[in-house]
């Protein structure tokens, strides 16, 4: 297992830097004009090829990606290019924020998807119409959309929720609560929909084999038949369309926090975008692509310890 | 059919296939007629039609973008500010800028088809080509899924605002990126359906026939990926209007471009206004996008059928007003008699097509009863129709079947299972699939042993072992610790039996217990059979195609045909003097002395070269 976890590991540190190499050539296009921004409108060639020069963007891309690299690795991401503010220590606030509102969504779709997702495979009936009308509801509208009616309803015509702005949990836990209970129901709607849908195929496919024939003849309760086995040989997939839900619900959660105007690590993004404050887009996005294959390690992990055909020992 | 004529078939295959290379190589349905029936299942469904003339009607809206409103839609008059729905010449009002909001939301409408066309034409182009490539070509696949894995970290939306300085915001550049960025999906997709159809025989025919890769790849495997691409496509238009919006909303790109995103964005903010400025803009992208994704489940419906049903665990269903009768008598000696026994199947349109016919059966105690019959015949269905575990689209339509003077047809679930296991109990044919994957062979002998009897976990623990030791099972321990792909076969089978036989069955039902086996495994099999049921006095009913198998073990044979027992009796006599036509047919396939040739062989050059 340990052997099967390192070579994992070793594959998604490749990938890493594949990935943020990638990223990173893709934004040094932009670095001259970056530079040519920040300086003014009124700017010669020669003070950008200074500043240029000064920041150490005037070496070949190579040589500037594994510099930021080996510094990523001793945890120095630089900092701002405007405010001079250390990137690195800002980040964790940011994540925090955004997280708040994705681990609470991504728990409950867990949970209800599962639920519905396993009772309709296996009840059928009304049951299965509510689940399918659901999965349906969650692909249906755009998660915009979502977002600004709950917001136009509960927040601005009932006055029930706070439309915008983040409470701190440790400052204030009611207050926490109601700030991110609509941004979770939104996000909610779309990652629920996608786990119960994936949750019922899985299911379904399981309770045809063969296996559960021959344990009914057993005389095994359906119960057992349903929780025990069917649910366990489903929990693979499921476990891999939860890794990819808390990633795209991670990503989504930019343009929910501009609706709802959380200080997350989305609009941190966005506004270091907009200004072109290249250091912390840099920083984003490797947290970005590490939070990506950090999820896809976990799922192969938990993966490889649910199903004992992967499972080394 | 018996194991010499299916060895007879596989040497023909591959010199029909050559030999009569057009029909096989055309297997599948001519693509005209696929596409002809698919359109028209579509022109019948409403939810296609509806959904579809909607979406047909944005398009036109937009293409009339510059033609309907009387204002362009980056005219700002600042008179106009603010104006309500249906003020002439602003038939939905104007904003705060006073721009006129009926002909931003055709413009935008443009704006959204042109993100769908470009990112999901990126996404199906890209995908595709390297789905082909990586699922038809193996010795390029594992390069190919490496790339995807890569571009699959990549952080989706995130890498699109961080892009920003390099697309300038331009929403086309975007899109552009935001393919690739989507190219996973249908890669997967298109690569599972590829290395499915390769794998497929006429493939094969085609291949050794000379049709070159390219011809292959076009012809016959796109043919086949094409419903799922279709879909996928679909969906992927769906998703790229609404990142678009998304962007637009947060402000990435020029606010020259009228679109969803910028408006609601900009109506939002008016709310205490006119609440209409950002619905108006709302309900045409929720009108566009959920038409989408219901035109592509119409597609997905018209395209792959019906989606799996769900899979209740009940007994089996009886047709309305079922009630179990039979003509003949009940006879007492017999441990188990099916009588009359009708199983159907619902066809799409919904009539039932009975696969098993009046079925009548008769088992006593001890005895073993051959069930014989080429695959289709029904003996299979009458097995699990018989233990009540029939899948849910199969009905019972008639009959009786009775054990130990219970009923067995329109019991319920909860009623077969105290009989399951202690009364009567099942062998399956493939061992390996009929053992849960997960849990080690131990912890399901012993689920079995505690279902059917009222035994401890450490009792049930020692009951296992005891049985796996019975079963032939030379390391029971190891065993009983072991997954099932940790074992052979042979091995699975044992365990199967010892599962079979935990709680002292009176009836066993086995299934072709042997067909899945290496001969030299078979005949132990028969032989650890036939001693169980001696030792636990078990009547047997033995399911199988194979004559050798009855002649070894068999005391009563009854032979099936096309759902129906065609004749019944004791093995000696059928075999010295078989009365129907199909059981003499089927006596005449067995490989014996008489049937084996007496002429020459042929020359071996001549056979090369026909």
């Amino acid at each position: 297992m340990l052997l099967y976890i390192g070579r994992r590991m070793i594959a998604g540190l490749v990938l890493f830097v594949v990935s943020s190499l990638i990223t990173f050539l893709l934004l040094s296009m932009s670095f001259d004009s970056i530079i040519a921004s920040r300086l003014g409108p009124g700017a010669t060639p020669e003070q950008i090829a200074d500043m240029a020069a000064r920041l150490g963007m005037d070496r070949p891309v190579l040589i500037q990606y594994f510099n930021w690299l080996g510094n990523l690795f001793t945890g120095d991401m630089g900092s701002s290019f405007f405010t001079g503010a250390d990137v690195a220590s800002q980040l964790p606030q940011r994540i925090s924020v955004t997280l708040s509102v994705v681990l609470p969504a991504l728990t409950l779709s867990a949970i209800v998807a599962v639920g519905l997702g396993v009772w309709a495979a296996s009840r059928g009936g009304w049951v299965d119409k509510v689940s399918q009308g659901f999965s349906l509801l969650g692909n249906l509208i755009p998660n915009l959309l979502v977002a600004i009616g709950l917001v136009s309803i509960f927040a601005i015509e009932l006055g029930w929720l706070p439309a915008t702005g983040f409470v701190p949990i440790e400052q204030n836990f009611g207050g926490w609560l109601r700030s991110i209970i609509i941004p979770v129901i939104t996000i909610f709607i779309g990652g629920a929909a996608n786990i119960a849908n994936q949750v019922r195929g899985t299911m379904i496919d399981e309770l045809r084999k063969d296996y559960v024939r021959t344990l009914r003849t057993r005389g095994v309760s359906p119960r057992a038949i349903l929780l025990k086995h069917a649910l366990r040989n489903a929990a693979g997939p499921a476990v891999t369309v939860l890794g990819l839900t808390f990633i795209t619900m991670f990503g989504g959660a930019l343009i929910i926090e501009q609706v709802f105007a959380l200080p997350g690590f989305g609009t941190f993004a966005f506004t270091a975008a907009t200004s072109g404050d290249y250091t912390v887009m840099l920083g984003v996005m490797s947290v970005g692509i590490g939070l990506t294959v950090g999820m896809n390690l976990l799922v192969d992990i938990v993966n490889g310890w649910l199903n004992p055909k992967a499972r080394v020992y | 059919m018996t194991s010499q004529t299916t060895a007879s078939e596989s040497v023909a295959v591959p010199a029909v296939v050559v030999g009569t290379e057009a029909a096989s190589v055309d297997a599948p349905p001519p693509a005209d007629e696929v596409r002809k029936s698919v359109f028209h299942r579509l022109r019948r469904d409403p939810q296609a039609v509806i959904t579809a003339s909607i979406l047909l009607t944005t398009v036109v809206l937009g293409l009339l973008a510059n033609v309907l409103p009387q204002h362009g839609p980056n005219d700002v008059v600042f008179a106009n500010i603010n104006l309500p729905t249906g003020t002439p010449g602003y038939p939905m009002g104007s904003n705060t800028i006073g721009q006129d909001i009926f002909s931003r939301v055709l413009h935008s409408i443009n704006t959204a088809w042109v993100s769908a066309l470009i990112g999901a034409s990126v996404a199906l182009v890209v995908g595709t080509t390297f789905g082909l490539i990586g699922g038809y070509f193996s010795r390029l696949r594992s390069g190919v899924e490496w790339v995807f894995t890569v571009v699959m970290t990549l952080p989706g939306i995130l890498l699109l605002i961080l892009l920003m300085p390099v697309t300038g915001g331009d929403f086309r550049a975007t899109m552009l990126i935001y393919g690739f960025l989507m190219s996973p999906s249908v890669y997967r997709i298109v690569r599972n359906q590829t290395i499915g159809v390769s794998k497929e025989l006429y493939v094969d025919a085609a291949k050794v026939s000379g049709v070159t890769h390219t011809r292959i790849l076009f012809r016959h495997i796109l043919s086949v990926v094409r419903g799922p691409i279709i879909i996928a496509t679909a969906f992927l238009t769906g998703t790229a209007i609404g990142v678009q919006a998304g962007l637009a909303f947060l402000g990435v790109g020029s606010a020259e471009i009228p679109s969803f995103g910028a408006m609601i964005s900009q109506g939002f903010r008016a709310i205490n206004i006119d609440p209409l400025q950002f619905i108006w803009p709302s309900l045409f992208l929720g009108l566009i996008t959920a038409s989408i994704v219901l035109l592509g489940n119409a597609l997905r419906d018209a395209l792959e059928g019906s989606r799996p049903k769900p899979q209740k665990i009940s007994a089996t269903q009886t047709t309305g007003g079922f009630a179990a009768e039979a003509t003949e008598p009940a006879d007492p000696t017999a441990v188990l008699q099916v009588r009359d026994l009708g199983i159907a199947y619902q066809s799409p349109s919904g009539t039932l097509n009975e696969v098993v016919r009046g079925v009548n059966l008769r088992l006593r105690q001890g005895e073993t009863l051959g069930l014989v019959g080429e695959s289709g015949s029904g003996k299979t269905q009458t097995a699990f129709g018989i233990l009540g575990v029939l899948p849910l689209e199969a009905k019972v339509t008639r009959g009786s079947v009775l054990i130990a003077g219970n009923e067995l047809l329109g019991a319920s679930e909860p009623e077969l299972r105290q009989l399951r296991g202690t009364t009567i109990a099942y062998i399956p044919q493939e061992p390996m699939s009929n053992l849960d994957p997960v849990y080690t062979i131990g912890s399901q002998l012993v689920e079995g042993i505690r279902a059917a009897g009222d035994l401890t976990r450490p009792q049930a623990r020692t009951r296992a072992l005891e049985l796996l030791e019975r079963v032939g099972i030379v390391d029971p321990e190891r065993v009983y610790r072991s997954y099932p792909h940790e074992i052979s076969g042979g091995m699975a089978q044992r365990v199967l039996i010892a599962g079979a036989v935990a709680g002292h069955p009176k009836i066993l039902i086995a299934d072709e217990p042997t067909t899945a086996l290496d001969v030299t495994v078979q005949a132990e099999i028969l032989d650890l059979l036939r001693d169980l049921q001696t030792e636990m006095d078990m009547a047997i009913i033995m399911v199988t195609h194979n004559f050798g198998v009855v002649a070894d073990i068999c005391d009563q044979i009854a032979v099936m045909q096309r759902g129906q027992i065609v004749e019944t009796g004791a093995i000696d006599d059928i075999f010295d003097n078989p009365q129907h036509e199909y059981t003499q047919m089927l006596l005449d396939s067995i490989l014996d002395e008489d049937t084996i040739r007496q002429d020459p062989p042929a020359v071996v050059t001549q056979g090369a070269s026909t």
